[in-house]
């Protein structure tokens, strides 16, 4: 018997039609826990290095986690990983909702899609009972209104569906995987999926999943619960109001967006408005939000509301949101109306696109027409209203159509098609991919790290446990400190105690190179282990004083899964999935030559001090000079056949074992 | 007739609240389960979130009695702006539709109300719901004191106000004497 995973994956061969139930290796489990953990090892087991995101070989995998369909409060996360079209490299986008808990219901833990189908289909996944389904009725259609029809069409209204919109069927770098409030939006998972000629999968499943010591993991599930309504009804005081609570950042309960619109970019990530949050604006974006917004909803088994029912100022059809995608639009078209956003991101999410990247997109497209890069030819067509102009622009990259086919693949690929200096308008994106639109002044070295090196390539999903910024009183630092159980050593206490806004203990230099390695390691890790439960981080890794922790995650999964399973154990596990993970995009070519903020990130830079945090942190992660894990952190790790197959292609080198190289 | 004290437990719903996280039927599921909190399916819950969720329709529904067929009437409610399916408040087990009961037997499920002994403060789905959707209340009626006449009497009586008291006679005695024989 399984306990908290089923023990089965589907694998679905699309160019044969061939559908088998496979039991995994519960090994595979105890090496590697789940999710992300186990996808990583599948994907290094069967993919090749010279594999193309558009390639038959490109296996993409469906994962549910570890805790996904147990009682663990926010366990919903469905992972998808593939090699993106976009960075070349593993990428793992995620999303809540419910899949990844009705998929367990079914009887499985991931579902593995290899080559391509020849014509456009869904998958229809009813416990045992799996088919291949013609969607050539669905071609076109939006990725949300996909998802009531095939309810429909199959009579089963408790169905949970994940479709993709045009934006995936045309194979857009930014297309997303919708499903109910959630998506899995970065690097282009809609992509590859639309390759394989998939709409949607469908997931209906009324087994049970099952608990090894289900009476105490409800004890412990009890504690988390009351730590949970602690934390909703004391908000962290001396932070922003986004920061303060648990769950993903709250936009759609908060109407203040000051922090936002004065401090992050508009346009494609150039501007910023540090007057912007003016009364009659202050007004405008309250009342939007207050008259769009129709419901706050969760998503499954999880007490936060982050998401929410969207009905668009337009009239047109209903949607739901999430997150930062409420004003990227506005800020990246330059529109003080968030109204705009709301009707904006409704068409947006049934094309199924990136809402973080497509209006960077958008807002590029915008800036090389304004300096004559793209011209009137490019644009032929095109209202010249700001608004008018980006749902135009929307419509072409959705469609692939005249400038929209080069506009698709994102911007940097874009800029080099482009060319003619638009390059030097590719200035916000870090291994090809766009990244939040934030210019700051100081160089921050936490920050510098995390962007620099994780392997999501998507810095708001890295960072979490730790502060911010630096409190500004001792008093505040004392009192953020006192009830801090979450952190795995005091040290990490002693850190934000010593911590500075100015002075000799601020950034750049403080916390040293050596501290914000572990700071860094100490967030990854909760990421990991996150991605490998199928959690959402906003519960854990991705917030402050989170509920789930280092301290009851090894608990959470002995109960649940029966593995003993202690804090170095775990720890062991995610660095093991972490360092698979790495070396399967170092076999990729990425190096340290590749990771690097944009270099307009930050006003003022300090080449040198950033060379000695990138090497010091490849010390302390047991990687060589240039971000390759050594054979003696391969082997430490059970992963000597990982060292192995990097010596042999040269990628690990004679003398470049040892970590002090 | 005398009168007696009875306890009703209700459960309040303020469907507006609900955010659609389905936690009631999960802790339903792996309550109810044996040995308790084994496993967990909340297509075996005795309480089940409808949603239509472009409709605005987040609705937690309580299983009720079973009912041996589909009903006549499919109505449809239209409240504030809404259109709720025809068996949106309807608590039955009922061959119409695939939830409230087992999905491997397909016997029928009904909200115990997590009875217990030692009884729980509160049913579980209540104290899952960390938005207070569900309220659990419970108050004291005062009611007659009935005497319950048995099934088999109702049944009996009917049969003779059918057939004639003779003929139901007759025929218990024959079955009698051949379950006998």
């Amino acid at each position: 018997m399984r306990y908290a995973e089923t023990g089965y994956n589907l694998e679905i061969d699309l160019a044969r039609g061939n559908i088998e139930r496979v039991e995994t290796d519960p090994k595979l489990t105890e090496l590697h826990l789940g999710g992300l953990g186990t996808s990583v090892k599948l994907h290094w087991d069967r993919v090749p290095p010279e594999t193309e995101a558009f390639d038959d070989e490109n296996i993409l995998v469906v994962s549910t986690g570890l805790l996904n369909g147990t009682p663990a409060f926010s366990a919903n996360r469905t992972l998808f990983t593939f090699i993106s079209p976009q960075s070349g490299l593993l990428a793992y986008p995620m999303m809540g909702g419910f899949f990844s808990a009705e998929l367990k219901y079914a009887g499985y833990d991931k579902i593995v899609l290899r080559n391509k189908s020849p014509k456009l289909v869904y998958l229809w996944i009813h416990n045992d009972k799996v088919e291949i389904r013609d969607a050539t009725h669905l071609k076109g259609k939006g990725a949300l209104e996909t998802q009531d029809l095939i309810r429909e069409e199959l009579n089963q209204p408790r169905a949970q569906v994940a479709a993709i919109g045009l934006a995936g069927e045309n194979r857009v770098f930014t297309a997303s995987i919708e499903q109910s409030r959630s998506s899995a939006s970065r690097l282009g998972g809609g992509a590859v999926l639309g390759d394989k000629n998939i709409k949607a999968i469908a997931v209906r499943g009324t087994k049970d999943v099952y608990l090894a010591r289900g009476a105490e993991f409800m004890t412990l599930m009890d504690e988390v619960t009351d730590y949970i309504n602690f934390r909703n009804t004391n908000p962290i005081p001396d932070v922003m109001t986004i920061l303060s609570g648990i769950g993903s950042p709250q936009e759609m309960k908060h109407t203040d967006e000051k922090w936002h619109t004065e401090n992050f970019m508009w346009g494609n990530a150039r501007t910023r408005r540090r007057d912007f949050w003016s009364k009659p604006n202050e007004e405008n974006w309250t009342n939007a939000q207050l008259t769009a917004i129709q419901r706050l909803i969760s998503c499954f088994n999880c007490p936060q509301q982050c998401g929410a029912l969207v009905a668009p100022p337009d009239g047109s059809s209903k949607y739901m949101m999430k997150c930062f995608g409420k004003l990227t639009y506005s800020m990246a078209a330059y529109v003080d109306d968030l109204g705009f956003n709301f009707r904006i991101l409704q068409r947006a999410t049934e094309y199924g696109v990136d809402s973080f990247s497509t209006p960077q997109i958008l807002a590029f497209a915008v800036e090389l027409y304004e300096a004559g890069i793209l011209t009137d030819k490019d644009f032929a067509g095109c209202p010249s209203d700001k608004e008018g102009r980006f749902f135009w622009l929307l419509d072409r990259v959705a469609h692939r159509e005249g400038i929209g086919d080069i506009l698709a693949d994102g911007v940097y690929y874009a800029a080099r098609k482009i060319g003619n200096g638009a390059e030097k308008f590719d200035h916000n994106t870090i291994k090809k991919h766009e990244q939040l639109p934030l210019k700051l002044g100081m160089l921050d070295p936490i920050y510098y790290l995390m962007y620099s090196t994780n392997e999501k390539i998507s810095i708001t999903q890295i960072e979490g446990n730790f502060p911010q910024a630096a409190f500004p009183t001792r008093e505040q630092r004392e009192a953020f400190v006192r009830d801090w159980i979450q952190v795995p050593d005091d040290r990490f206490k002693q850190y934000v105690l010593e911590w500075e806004p100015r002075g000799d203990k601020s950034i750049p230099y403080f916390p040293t190179p050596e501290m914000c390695s572990e700071i860094v390691d100490w967030m990854e890790m909760l990421h990991n282990i996150d991605d490998a439960l199928g959690l959402c981080a906003g519960m854990g890794s991705f917030c402050l004083k989170p509920p789930y922790h280092i301290h009851n995650y090894p608990k959470l999964i002995s109960a649940a899964s029966g593995m003993d399973v202690d804090e170095p154990g775990l720890k062991k596990m995610v660095n093991r999935s972490r360092n698979l993970h790495r070396a399967f995009n170092n076999r990729r070519g990425m190096r340290r030559a590749d990771e690097k903020p944009p270099e307009d990130h930050w006003k003022r830079r300090f080449p040198e001090l950033e060379e000695e945090l990138l090497s010091t942190y490849y010390k302390f992660k047991g990687w060589t000079m240039d971000g390759v894990p050594t054979r003696e952190r391969l082997l430490e790790l059970d992963l000597g056949y990982v060292a192995e197959d990097l010596e042999k292609r040269g990628i690990l080198k004679d003398g470049e074992n040892k970590e002090e190289n | 007739m005398a009168k007696i004290k009875k306890k009703i437990k209700t459960i309040k719903i303020d469907a507006d609240k609900c955010n659609g996280c389905r936690a009631c039927e999960i802790i339903c599921s792996a309550y109810h389960a044996t040995p308790k909190y084994s496993s967990v399916n909340p297509a075996r819950a005795r309480i089940q979130v409808i949603s239509h969720r472009l409709k605005n329709i987040w609705l937690p529904v309580f299983a009720g009695e079973y009912a041996p067929a589909e009903c006549m009437g499919r109505d449809k409610y239209l409240i504030d702006g809404k259109e709720y399916d025809e068996c949106s408040f309807c608590r039955a087990s009922c061959p119409s539709r695939d939830f409230f009961k087992e999905p491997d037997s397909g016997l029928p499920l009904k909200c115990d109300m997590c009875e217990s002994d030692p009884a729980l403060e509160k049913p579980k789905c209540v104290e899952k719901c960390l938005n207070n959707v569900l309220i659990y209340e419970e108050r004291e009626e005062e009611v007659e004191e009935e005497v319950r006449v048995e099934d088999v009497e109702i049944g009996l009586e009917a049969m003779i106000n059918k057939y004639g008291l003779d003929k139901v006679m007759d025929t218990v005695s024959r079955i009698s004497v051949s379950k006998k024989a």
